[in-house]
């Protein structure tokens, strides 16, 4: 079936050139880097445009094993009316769920814009048979998903079986159909920045070699499944970006970033859009390219707006769980 | 039983590991008890050819291992043993007393000041492989970096040697810059020149790198300031000179900033004040590197 | 707040964000004018000559507004301040190392619990952005001090079979760029090593030194310890030309060093010099490169430039050339130009009006020669280099950061320190090439190396003559690391244990 299989020489140069083809990273200078965007005050107007930004960004993630229609359901009205104080507040980017709760999701949405995005490929571990994992997202995208969120084979990947892994993610992509597709790294499993940049690459070549176009947005790499840890990191995101920024210097194709989990209050999340802007620019500054994978960010940032617009300290029951 | 006639012998400047007369052909005579003896009188010429010799052959000298530094440091104490009734004779044959010692200090036989230089290369040669774990140092710098300070050659250093204590003088001043990577230019002592010429011939045969030591006999004075405006010239390691000549060498440090280091008042029998690693620490520049310590 | 008073005219922002004005908050006082600190008080100056002005003004470089008179210190004030030190000297000799860590130890903390005070008087008197002297110069300030405090009593074992002793009184002229920090570079280790000291902060820049002698009389240091003479290149050829002066040490340039240098020769006074640098930051193809590109950034544009280690020349592997002037491009426009108070602020104003002019000859040189200008932000050069490089500033000192390539090592550019945010970018082929172009230089403060590959970077560490390589990093001070520089820019190092070398006799 793959041409992977095919073993021998050619096999081994090639994948002995992916090794060598991505640029080293330095981790310590990387993380200082990464630091220096926290430094950034972001104030007043830039502050209360910069939460509203990231709020459309995000993607409201519920990944439980006791997750329910009904908690889908409420999920979704949070979505489209995220603080029912202030109507003027952008609606969030996305819900993400699992497959299961997809149909629930996409009746609940219907005309609001906001996107439903499933995780699928055996999320979260990914250790089924391709054709599970394939058919996983065939059915999720049946159900009407939007985006869908897959996780690499790390086990491939960390043996060095790099094609095995390429193979797989075109073989998403074209199982994803017009659903945009989400490659999730699993940074944390990868451990090295080198390995994180070297797997961004990888994925951001395999999704371009299918040749599917979208008219909106584009397919996004994505850090964390969230049940990893550590999950999103800085300077994480900042080696997927320069990734992103060096396919799109070479070849004119912009690819979205999602990273997700651990991204837990506003001010963070005022850092990573800083870190966006300087490393992509303001173009990359829009739920089409960048994307918040959270659940309990919104509601921080929702009780940061409320303070700025009001002056008064929320409580936790001001806003509804997420 | 008819007299045989000596055959006299011309002392030589030690330079690019060659015996050379001096470019311009001059000569100094020195009076011995044994009867004059000739020597070539170094001109500024000599002197840059020393130094251009010296430069050529450091970068070498400096990426031997310590060990075989230390190793051709302590050969050539062999061969200066070997050399010891030549030396001590000529020592005694110019100065009769191994010089004029100065007020408060231990006298010595010409045989003694030719025990004490041998005693004094071969404690040098021992630093070679440990002067930079003395003087060098890893750093605990506040953050995720690996930092260390090592000692490295200055480059090319002139060694200027006092007048008295002709042999002693020059290896106190020699040893240090030589065992540390630097190649040397000695002046030797301009009133008694001649152990020093032996002693050039005792490094030509210890298997030292032709450059790294050069050894010019001649009027200091004269070379002097030349060797502290020469631009091509790192450092400078002297003992004892007068304040005149001390301030002639400063002068220079603003033609290049080249480093000057004067060891004045220096009683150069006492080990203790001439045998420690804060002889090489002038000589030595300290390089500090940073590297970031991370996966 | 309303929609509109908060800049967002949609419920969905479109892209384009970006940061609004983030002022430094906290306000310093600043006395209208300054005398010495001499004796452990703050005195007139003494001895001006008729007609002569007493005083002369420190101005904010970012507004070119006065900040404070200051004092012109005339060979008086200098005999006063020698004479003060020498006299504290003994017993500050004789007290146990022990007692006199205690003292440094505590300006340390003072200066830790001043910190925000002591960065914005630096940043109001320099032009050097709030984010630095917050986050850089102050906290390095204590740091210093806490280091050699530590030395104080531990002498011994610093200089193995030796009994150190102190020199005296140490004279000591300091620059303009890191001037508080190079104040404690100073005086910590003098201190420490049982040494008194006047100290002469640069002409532009010495509001902190003189919160620093507050400090210090905080923290009743015994009186006349440190003095601190201020004044321009007069009091400081005074000071070091001073019989009562027994070690000078001089951080500032070249010319000026070796002009003292050679001021003291014969007189047996110890000297220390840290001078300029035309430093060079070698990048190869198997270099981590974004990484790599950060620290060209900091290399160059830390401080406006105006740092005697700036990377200012950068060699580059001809195979990524390209990509890496590309990237740096692109880094330029992320860099933040402007108010020096704004937190957000990466490149402030440049120190004075003099330095600007220096800048502005080395930018118009390089254009005349041929080299191509680079500039932030995508500013077109258009046919006045300098004019993209400092048009559109009303006013204040300032310099957008910019790059040369083409340039070749003959040029003007390539080889004289400019001491501005100005990068001379060239290209090598070979390490051979990269070593030789990289020494050939009079100067040998520091350099950097940018290789993944471990042997490679030691072995090119090993052949720079630098008194600093930084491997796959740049411009990282630390109280433990000795600084300073091998040929012509000076001799001596500060900091780490071999920095002590400069205060001792043995």
């Amino acid at each position: 079936m793959g041409w992977w299989c095919e073993g021998g020489a050619a096999r081994r140069a090639l994948e002995s050139k992916m090794r060598t083809d991505s640029p080293r990273v330095d981790s310590v200078m990387a993380g200082e880097r990464a630091a220096s965007f926290t430094k950034r005050s972001i104030k007043s107007s830039a502050k209360a445009s910069g939460l509203r930004l990231a709020l459309s960004m995000v993607d409201l993630t519920t990944l439980e094993g006791k997750d329910s229609p009904e908690k889908a359901r409420s999920l979704c009205g949070k979505a489209m009316v995220p603080d029912p104080e202030d109507r003027t507040l952008p609606k969030v980017a996305a819900v993400c769920v699992y497959p299961n709760l997809v149909r629930e999701c996409v009746t609940a949405l219907r005309g609001s814009g906001v996107k439903v995005a499933s995780v699928a490929t055996g999320f979260p571990s990914g250790q089924y048979p391709l054709e599970v994992r394939l058919e996983d997202v065939r059915r999720a995208v049946e159900a009407g998903a939007d985006e869908i969120d897959m996780v690499i084979n790390r086990g491939a990947f960390l043996a060095g079986r790099y094609d095995e892994v390429a193979e797989e993610i075109r073989q998403t992509k074209v199982a994803c159909g017009r659903a945009h597709l989400k490659v999730i790294l699993e940074t944390g499993e990868l451990e090295t920045l080198d390995n994180v940049r070297r797997a961004s690459d990888l994925a951001i070549r395999a999704m371009s070699e299918v040749g599917v176009r979208h008219e909106h947005g584009a397919d996004f790499i994505k850090t964390s499944t969230g049940k990893v840890q550590p999950a999103a990191t800085m300077p994480v995101t900042l080696v997927m970006l320069e990734a992103i920024r060096d396919w799109y210097e070479r070849t004119g194709e912009r690819v979205g970033m999602k990273p997700a989990g651990g991204i837990r209050t506003a001010k963070q999340a005022l850092h990573y859009l800083v870190m966006v802007k300087e490393t992509l620019g303001d173009e990359w500054l829009t739920p089409d390219l960048f994307r918040f994978g959270a659940s309990a960010l919104c509601n921080d940032i929702l009780r940061q707006l409320r303070w700025m617009r009001t002056g008064v300290y929320a409580s936790g029951y001001d806003q509804s769980e997420s | 039983m008819s007299e045989r006639m000596t055959v006299l012998k011309t002392y030589k400047l030690f330079i690019d590991g060659k015996f050379p007369r001096s470019e311009s052909g001059r000569s100094m005579e020195v009076r011995t008890n044994a009867g004059d003896v000739h020597l070539c009188r170094a001109s500024r010429k000599d002197l840059r050819d020393a130094v251009e010799a010296a430069r050529r052959a450091q970068p070498g000298w400096a990426r031997a291992t310590a060990y075989l530094r230390g190793q051709i440091l302590y050969r050539v104490a062999e061969m200066v043993e070997g050399k010891r009734r030549e030396l001590a004779e000529a020592i005694a044959a110019t100065g009769g007393k191994s010089a004029k010692a100065a007020k408060g200090r231990k006298t010595l036989s010409p045989e003694q000041e030719v025990t004490l230089a041998i005693d004094r290369l071969v404690h040098f040669a021992g630093w070679a492989d440990k002067y930079a774990q003395v003087l060098g140092c890893n750093n605990p710098v506040a953050g995720p970096y690996y930092n260390f300070t090592v000692p490295e050659p200055m480059g090319v250093v002139a060694a200027l040697a006092p007048d008295d204590r002709p042999l002693l003088g020059l290896v106190s001043v020699l040893a240090p810059a030589v065992v540390s990577g630097n190649a040397v230019v000695a002046v030797a002592s301009s009133t008694h020149p001649i152990p020093a010429a032996i002693f050039a011939e005792a490094c030509a045969t210890g298997d030292v790198p032709g450059g790294v030591v050069n050894i010019l006999t001649g009027d200091r004075s004269e070379l002097l300031p030349f060797v502290a405006s020469h631009r091509d010239i790192d450092g400078v390691i002297a003992i004892n000179l007068s304040a005149a000549e001390g301030a002639t060498l400063r002068k220079g440090v603003a033609e290049n900033l080249k480093r000057v280091s004067i060891h004045e008042g220096v009683d150069l029998a006492d080990k203790n004040t001439c045998e420690h690693p804060w002889w090489i620490e002038p000589l030595v520049e300290m390089k500090t590197m940073w590297h970031p310590a991370s996966v | 707040m309303s929609e509109k008073d908060n800049g967002v005219a949609t419920a969905t922002p479109k892209a384009g964000w970006d940061y609004a004005p983030a002022p430094e908050t906290v306000k310093v006082s600043i006395a209208a004018k300054y005398g010495h600190f001499i004796g452990g008080k703050f005195v007139p100056p003494r001895g001006v000559g008729k007609g002569e002005p007493s005083h002369f003004a420190t101005i904010n470089p970012a507004n070119e507004q006065t900040l404070a008179e200051v004092a012109q210190g005339t060979t008086a004030d200098v005999d006063a301040a020698v004479s003060a030190a020498e006299k504290a000297g003994r017993a500050w000799a004789a007290l146990p190392g022990a007692e006199r860590a205690k003292y440094i130890f505590r300006l340390g903390r003072r200066v830790q619990e001043r910190a925000r005070e002591l960065a914005v008087l630096e940043t109001l008197d320099s032009g050097k952005p709030i984010k630095e002297s917050r986050d850089v110069d102050v906290p390095l300030v204590a740091a210093h001090l806490f280091y050699h405090a530590g030395w104080a009593d531990k002498l011994p074992y610093a200089f193995p079979g030796r009994q150190p002793r102190p020199v005296g009184v140490c004279g000591q002229v300091i620059p303009w760029n890191f001037p508080l920090l190079m104040a404690a570079w100073k005086i910590g280790p003098a201190l420490a090593c049982g040494n008194t000291v006047v100290l002469k902060p640069a002409e532009t820049t010495p509001l902190t030194a003189l919160r620093l002698a507050e400090i210090i009389e905080e923290c009743e240091l015994p009186p006349g310890v440190v003095n601190i003479v201020t004044g321009d290149g007069r009091t400081g050829a005074a000071l070091v030309s001073h019989p009562g002066v027994a070690k000078v040490a001089f951080t500032g340039s070249t010319e000026v060093g070796k002009k003292i240098a050679g001021a003291t020769a014969g007189t047996g006074k110890k000297l220390t010099l840290e001078l300029g640098g035309k430093s060079a930051n070698i990048i190869f193809e198997d270099a981590s490169i974004d990484q790599a590109i950060e620290g060209i950034i900091a290399g160059i544009y830390f401080n406006q430039g105006e740092v005697c280690c700036a990377g200012s020349r950068l060699f580059v592997q001809e195979s990524i050339l390209d990509m890496v002037v590309r990237k740096l491009r692109h880094r330029l426009g992320s860099l933040r130009v402007g108010d020096p108070m704004d937190k957000n602020t990466d490149v402030g104003a440049v120190n004075s009006k003099q330095q600007l002019a220096t800048i502005e000859k080395y930018v118009r040189i390089g254009a005349e020669e041929g080299a191509d200008l680079h500039v932030g932000g995508g500013t077109p050069t258009g046919s006045n280099p300098w004019a993209s490089v400092n048009g559109g500033f009303s006013k204040g000192y300032f310099c957008r950061p910019c790059f040369f390539t083409g340039v070749q090592p003959a040029h003007t550019i390539a080889r004289e320190e400019i001491f501005g945010p100005v990068l001379s970018v060239m290209s090598f082929r070979t390490p051979e090439e990269a070593i030789t172009r990289a020494n050939n230089s009079p100067y040998g403060l520091a350099a950097g190396v940018w290789t993944d590959k471990g042997g490679k970077i030691f072995d090119i560490a090993r052949q720079l003559k630098a008194g600093v390589v930084w491997m796959n990093t740049y411009n990282k001070f630390d109280p433990a690391s000795p600084f300073g520089g091998f040929k012509e820019s000076g001799f001596g190092r500060e900091g780490g244990v071999q920095g002590l070398r400069g205060y001792v006799q043995l």
